[in-house]
């Protein structure tokens, strides 16, 4: 891939700082040098390398958020958003995925309600990129329905012992460890339990890596319990508030989403500027055709309302205001489909070429479908938007 | 073990800016960043003093300006405090002037080994990091793939073209060291924060001691004479292969005097 041409002209960000700025940078490298590279070789191979999450820990971006005693950074959702929107330009989602998977989605419960023992065995390490985390929640027949779960843990002893199933599991087929959602209790949403699930316990299986339309670097699993012994004191905060923690967290996987948005968005732009530019019809460039010049402009716009709302997002759940979750609902769902427009966009614009598997853009037009399902569906964020307003 | 790294702050490669007609050198009045040629002396420097288990990497860099962005990344990485040499009649300083200024900024440093770029990514003559050793009457290794620290010996390996030279320096004395030879480690949030906390020693020339008239234009002794632009790389050559292809592969490379 040629350098690009053109840098989309980001304004400057009443939410950042010249740290955050100076942080871009360092993403922005770590991108270019670890990941842009290898795009083509993971999406092939369905993971990212193992030794990225080791990378990736030592540059601390999988602890940013976290208390500096574990090896985190102390730092809010601020520097998430800068993290994600710049990991989300390496040409390979499914990097930018399995990688925030862990730092946000299967460590921020742990961060808030796990023990300091749990913390210290699970959460170090995963911080330095030594482990692989996953967040298990889905299952075959709970999705949106969180409170639907089955998977069930028996309390023995000193013990839990689990039998059940989970899907569609990002890092599923790898972790080394998974914070699982599990029935404890009774039917529906309060007998719903959290514990830390180490992979090498006997009974738990991997079943197939998921193929999937897009996202292919990251690992897509299914995951099989046949009583399966942990130690109760691998539970997560209290018994029966599962259910409470995990939505309380979904903000961060939802912010995660909506930054990578805002940073694809910016990558297809830069793109399309560049093709457009260059690409000459009709005895002119296409960038020349006002058509083009307007259907850009639209673009851009919807990128910075993204980019304000998810920031305005990240302002308000680090600084724990409630309106943080109508917020980032309100972020994930226009970004979603803010990023589905502007991937259609830059497509069209591309012809022909765009249809052709060496340009970047067919790949993030199939990575950015799943965006309005993963992390909770539009149509969820519309029900949560309405329940919070009305 | 106290290890100076000579950082260069450069116009950001990925948006230069201009060169100016009149002086036919570089503009500089753009924000400037840390050489990515210096990111392999501070990171082999930092893994020194790991290993070492004691000091600290000093960083040394002129500016005409006092830019610090450069200077803050390096410090972000790791690297412990810095030297800037910042004064407007530096503007136009040749290599050798050059050399002299950075030079003066180490004497007051306490290094036990001083660690240069074989060459900068802009001006990139290569001639300073010798220059330096000649002025602070230091032996020098140049080109340098690895350096290992045996008390008071620093054992180098040289990059040559079929290999590699070992060759040994008494400390202290000054390497340049090749691009690409180590992975620069990444600044993370926590080392862009505490990098302002960091001291930045400012000097200008008086506080070297340095006459403003033997540096800058004023004392530059090499004068660039003219600049042209590049020539625009030229269509390659395709070759459809109708099975002659690898013989006609070996016949340009042949052409080529590579064969
Ligand atoms: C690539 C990928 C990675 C994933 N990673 C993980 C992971 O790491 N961990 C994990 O636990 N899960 C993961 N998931 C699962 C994901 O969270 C679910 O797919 C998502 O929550 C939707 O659930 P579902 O697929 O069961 O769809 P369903 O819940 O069956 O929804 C089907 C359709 O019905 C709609 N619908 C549902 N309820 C309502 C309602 N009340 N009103 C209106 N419409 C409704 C939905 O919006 C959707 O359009 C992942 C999914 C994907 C695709
Ligand atoms: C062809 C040419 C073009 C030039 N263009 C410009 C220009 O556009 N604008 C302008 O102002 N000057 C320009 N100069 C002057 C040039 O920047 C100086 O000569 C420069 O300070 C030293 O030369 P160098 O960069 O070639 O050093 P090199 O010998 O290539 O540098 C080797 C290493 O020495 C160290 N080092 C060199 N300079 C510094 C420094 N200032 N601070 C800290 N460490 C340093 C670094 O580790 C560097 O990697 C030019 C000179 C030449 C000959």
């Amino acid at each position: 891939m040629p350098q690009l041409q053109t840098t989309y002209p980001r304004p400057p960000s009443s939410f950042l700082s010249d740290d955050h700025d100076d942080f871009r940078r360092t993403v922005a490298s770590f991108v270019e040098r670890e990941i842009r590279p290898n795009a083509d070789a993971w999406e092939q191979d369905g993971q990212c390398s193992r030794e990225l999450y080791a990378k990736a820990g030592a540059a601390g971006f999988l602890g940013l958020r976290y208390d500096p005693e574990l090896g985190g950074s102390g730092l809010d959702f601020m520097a998430t958003c800068v993290l994600a929107e710049e990991l989300a330009k390496g040409d390979s989602i499914g990097t930018a995925v399995a990688l925030m998977a862990q730092s946000e989605f299967a460590l921020a419960i742990l961060a808030d309600e796990a023990s300091d023992e749990l913390k210290a065995a699970w959460m170090a390490p995963a911080i330095a990129g030594e482990l692989i985390g996953a967040i298990g929640v889905s299952e075959p027949d709970a999705g949106s329905d969180v409170a639907a779960i089955t998977t069930r843990a028996r309390r023995d002893g000193g013990d839990y012992v689990i039998s059940g199933q989970k899907t569609f599991i990002s890092n599923g087929t790898r972790a080394d460890f998974i914070t699982l959602a599990v029935r404890t209790g009774e039917a529906g949403p309060r007998g719903i339990s959290l514990v830390v699930f180490p992979t090498d316990t006997p009974g738990f299986e991997v079943g197939r890596r998921l193929d999937k339309l897009g996202a292919r670097a990251s690992d897509t699993g299914e995951l099989f319990f046949d009583e399966c012994r942990i130690p109760a004191t691998n539970l997560v905060g209290e018994e029966g508030h599962g259910l409470r923690y995990i939505l309380s967290h979904f903000g961060g996987e939802r912010l995660v989403i909506a930054a990578f948005a805002v940073g694809i968005m910016e990558r297809l732009i830069e793109l399309g500027l560049d093709y457009a530019g260059s690409r000459e019809v009709f005895g002119g460039p296409i960038l020349g055709l006002q058509t083009w010049r307007h259907r850009f402009a639209e673009m851009a716009t919807r990128l910075e309302a993204t980019r304000l709302l998810a920031h305005h997002a990240a302002r308000l759940l680090s600084d724990h205001e409630p309106p943080g979750d109508m917020a980032v609902s309100m972020a994930k769902l226009h970004a979603a489909d803010a990023v589905q427009f502007v991937a259609a966009e830059v497509l069209q614009l591309h012809g022909g070429f765009g249809q052709m598997e060496e340009s970047p853009i067919p790949r993030y037009y199939r990575d950015v479908a799943g965006f309005s399902i993963g992390a909770g569906t539009s149509e969820i964020m519309r029900e949560l938007i309405a329940r919070a307003l009305i | 073990m106290n290890v100076v790294v000579c950082v260069k702050q450069i116009p950001d490669p990925a948006d230069p800016g201009q060169m100016d007609p009149e002086t036919r050198t570089l503009k500089r009045d753009v924000k400037l960043i840390l050489d990515e040629s210096d990111s392999y002396g501070v990171e082999m420097g930092l893994q020194l003093v790991d290993a070492a288990g004691e000091g600290e990497v000093v960083l040394v860099s002129m500016v005409p300006n006092n830019e610090v962005s450069g200077l803050r990344t390096a410090l972000a990485m790791g690297a412990g405090s810095a030297v800037l040499v910042s004064d407007e009649a530096l503007a136009g300083s040749d290599a050798l002037s050059t050399a002299k200024v950075l030079a003066a900024a180490i004497r007051r440093c306490e290094a036990d080994l001083i660690i240069t770029a074989t060459e900068s990514s802009d001006g990139y003559t290569g001639t300073v990091p010798v220059q330096i050793a000649e002025l602070l009457d230091l032996p020098s290794a140049t080109f340098a793939k690895s350096i290992e620290i045996d008390g008071d010996v620093a054992k180098v390996q040289r990059q040559t073209e079929d290999g590699y030279d070992e060759i040994e320096c008494s400390l202290p004395c000054v390497v340049s060291v090749t691009a690409g030879v180590v992975e620069p480690r990444y600044p993370s949030f926590k080392g862009i924060m505490a990098a302002k906390n960091k001291p930045v020693d400012e000097l200008d020339l008086a506080a070297l001691g340095i006459d403003p008239a033997t540096v800058g234009w004023a004392g530059a002794r090499q004068e660039i004479v003219d600049i042209a632009e590049a020539p625009a790389g030229e269509a390659g050559e395709i070759i459809h292969d109708e099975g002659d292809a690898h013989e006609r592969i070996l016949a340009f490379l042949d052409d080529l005097k590579i064969l």
